[in-house]
């Protein structure tokens, strides 16, 4: 079955208190190198026929409305291979 | 006529039966709505208690946003049906775009319990009415993911037009301007973050400074 992977962000002018504090944890325990940690949301979407570009927008649809909240997040698409839809 | 209330529960609400309560304390009547309802049975009035609909799946309030009554209330608000969306049920009147903004993680990442102090800013909206501007009240904050923020743009947009319901004191979670309630533009939807209807009864809370927004409601003045 082909998937559709659709991911959100918390915009970067948004305050990401649980990127702050994952990000504090990887300081104190020594890794000096992370200069800074962003937390999101990956969605795995399964789809039961070949993926068309009417389909993409049907998702893309979802992911503007549903998955993400345009207030505060952003989205990206992408399908099985890794290529940006 | 006594105002006819409408208190909408969805499944993982918590505060349903306390914002009857304060309802009826105020002088309204109180309505039980569900989730799944598909109208709102003639109630004059809408209010959206808190807790954590659907477990707070995917955001705060959003699965809320799209059940059934959902649609209904947000057709009720364009006309000017009085809605008050509390801590959980304000964090559903952002996800449906009757508010402005959005409700975050709070700064420190804690769930804060404990009274806080506001200041009432706004007395023009159906359910603060009853209160005179700059009034301070001692109202429990309840909430993990409070933190009102809006894009940078919004924000004075938000200040100009007195969409500012109240504000924190002592801000405990990183609100934008210290914002702890907000309204549209008619005045008759507000999303407040702490809870009025733990605040009606001096025997089981921090005092009785939240039946103003329900006397308001109910249509009481001084």
């Amino acid at each position: 079955m082909e998937k559709i992977i659709v991911e959100v962000m918390l915009k970067p002018e948004i305050l990401d208190p649980q990127g702050r504090a994952i990000l504090g944890i990887f300081n104190r325990s020594g890794h000096d190198a992370i200069a800074n940690v962003r937390q999101g949301k990956r969605f795995e979407i399964s789809i039961n026929q070949p993926i068309t570009d009417e389909l993409l927008d049907e998702i893309e649809e979802l992911a503007a409305t549903v998955l993400s909240n345009p207030v505060i997040e952003t989205y990206a698409i992408y399908t099985d291979e890794g290529e940006t839809a | 006529m006594t105002t006819r209330v409408g208190i909408i529960t969805f499944p993982g609400t918590l505060d349903d039966r306390d914002a009857a309560t304060a309802v009826a304390l105020g002088g309204a009547q109180a309505v039980p709505l569900w989730h799944k309802d598909t109208n709102l049975n003639g109630v004059d009035a809408v209010i959206l208690p808190g807790g954590f609909s659907y477990g707070d799946y995917l955001r705060a309030g959003a699965l809320a946003s799209m059940s059934p009554i959902m649609q209904q209330v947000i057709k009720a608000a364009d006309q000017g049906m009085p809605v008050l969306g509390i801590c959980n049920g304000f964090q559903m009147l952002c996800e449906t775009g009757l508010l402005p903004g959005a409700l975050t993680r709070n700064k420190d990442l804690h769930f804060i319990c404990r009274p806080e102090l506001i200041t009432i800013t706004n007395t023009k909206t159906a359910w603060t009415n009853f209160f005179q501007p700059g009034a301070e009240l001692l109202i429990p904050v309840k909430n993990g993911e409070g933190c009102y923020q809006v894009s940078p743009e919004s924000l004075p947009e938000i200040e100009a037009k007195g969409l500012v319901v109240a504000r924190y004191n002592n801000n405990p979670n990183g609100s934008m301007n210290d914002i702890a309630a907000i309204t549209n533009e008619a005045g008759n939807v507000v999303g407040i973050m702490p809870h009025p209807e733990h605040a009606v009864d001096g025997l089981v809370g921090a005092g009785v400074d939240g039946l103003g927004f329900f006397w308001s409601i109910a249509g009481v003045t001084v």
